[in-house]
């Protein structure tokens, strides 16, 4: 499971939580989200997001 | 033997009218500095003046003859457009010109034993480029790549709007054309009153963002990783080298043009979502915004100046999308004129409101209700408008 984050304001996408509020169940591999959803927060498009790295816990 | 690839819209075929006409964002920054010249060698004061008639009254008038521009790239052709060097140069050449402007004028304002009317113009003309640098940091302080942030907050120094570089991105986006956003003017608001309420409300959001992410962190507020602290130490530095350089006299001649840039982001700010408001879903979050809660104007000239900032609704659904990329968008409501005419009005709150209030009230069907208002004047607005008959308003 990955995390996505709006390079705009920050709003992260959590493929293991989804984003049920827009219909997208827990879950959901970012490649699944559609093309056509964007940022809840800032409107930003979907492809205007960015893999984040996961750090390894210290 | 061309003609037949040309006809067919290949993206290889496509070509940008306007790239050479981009290095105009370059050149129109140097103002400051050929009004000196011209002023200097012909002894004649009204030149100090030159760069406030030119955004005042000369840009209103090329756009008014040059009118408009709607050409939108091919889907097919922005991935080549976005990556095309060039573009990024004209907004990094900018920065010198700006730099040498500021410093330039700071010199002469000291040294150069004029009388203070020419260096009220002098300061003004300075002030309005470091204003534009605020545009120009705005398309860098978009970007992904490092260099381009850092440059972002380089260009926004001389305005003393280092936290713009937070506040934009991170406030503003989110809660554009909401009435919890300092920099999203309302219907019934002049500019006189926005001001105030955007400079302080942008600041202590910028300072609050900040916070929040840095105790995320584990960090205190006053900690060097704080953004709107580097960003405000850069005009320290700069303003402090100047002085010590030419003295103490200097600084108010910088805070001065300083306060002229950041009150032309202002006003800017405000023209660009007056009146309009994303509605409140079930779910108590806004709607997204969409292209219809921005303003948008697509006269050329303007946008040749400011980067396309004026193809204002593009840019919120897609905020890192370079500038030349920007698209028109059939639906997003559109300013009668571009920024450089828009500022002069909205200057002259009564003219504004006869001018933007009924566009307001068109776009949404005469409904007054479902525009920003401004609390203030909220039962004035509704008592003059609330029994407008929708058939009776024309776009």
């Amino acid at each position: 499971m990955k995390t996505w984050a709006c390079v705009t304001c920050g709003v992260i996408y959590d493929e293991a939580l989804g984003w049920p509020g827009d219909g997208i169940p827990a879950g959901t591999r970012w490649e699944d989200v559609p093309e056509d959803w964007t940022c809840p927060d800032c409107g930003a498009a979907k492809g205007e997001f960015e893999m984040q790295v996961v750090k390894a816990a210290a | 033997m061309m003609t037949q690839t040309l006809v067919t819209e290949t993206p290889a075929a496509w070509k940008d009218g306007k790239r050479g006409l981009w290095m105009m964002g370059v050149l129109w920054p140097a103002l400051p500095l050929i009004s000196a010249a011209l002023a200097l060698s012909t002894g004649m004061g009204l030149f100090w003046w030159l760069t406030p008639v030119v955004i005042y009254g000369v840009l209103p008038l090329l756009d008014r003859l040059v009118g408009e521009d709607r050409v939108n790239a091919p889907e097919s052709a922005v991935a080549a457009l976005e990556n095309d060097r060039y573009y990024r140069l004209a907004t990094f050449l900018f920065i010198p010109v700006q730099y040498i402007c500021v410093i330039g004028g700071a010199w002469l304002a000291v040294s150069g034993g004029l009388p203070a009317l020419d260096i009220l113009g002098l300061a003004v003309s300075v002030g309005l480029v470091s204003g534009a640098g605020i545009n120009t940091a705005h398309e860098l302080g978009h970007k992904r790549e490092n260099l381009e942030r850092w440059l972002a907050r380089i260009t926004l120094a001389p305005a003393m709007y280092g936290h713009f570089y937070v506040e934009h991105n991170r406030g503003h986006h989110v809660r554009v054309a909401t009435p919890e956003d300092p920099a999203s003017s309302r219907l019934g608001e002049s500019f006189y009153a926005f001001w105030p309420r955007s400079v302080w409300g942008s600041l202590t959001s910028a300072w609050h963002l900040e916070k929040v992410r840095l105790e995320r962190q584990g960090k205190s507020v006053w900690n060097w990783r704080n953004d709107n602290l580097q960003s405000w130490a850069m005009t320290l530095v700069l303003f402090g080298g100047l002085a010590l350089w030419l003295g103490p006299i200097v600084l108010p001649f910088l805070i001065f043009q300083g306060f002229i840039g950041f009150s032309l982001l202002e006003v800017v700010n405000y023209l660009e979502h007056y009146g309009l408001v994303r509605q409140k879903e079930a779910s108590g979050r806004y709607e997204r915004c969409k292209p219809e809660h921005s303003w948008n104007s697509n006269h050329t000239v303007t946008n040749l100046m400011l980067y396309h900032l004026q193809r204002h609704s593009d840019h919120h659904a897609n905020p890192m999308r370079r500038y030349q990329a920007l698209r028109h968008f059939e639906q997003a409501p559109q300013l009668p004129s571009g920024y450089a005419g828009m500022i002069v009005v909205a200057m002259i709150p009564p003219l504004w409101r006869s001018l933007m209030d009924k566009r307001v009230l068109a776009h949404y069907q005469g409904d007054v209700t479902r525009a920003n208002i401004h609390p203030p004047v909220r039962e004035k607005i509704l008592a003059k408008y609330g029994a407008a008959q929708p058939q009776t308003l024309e776009a």
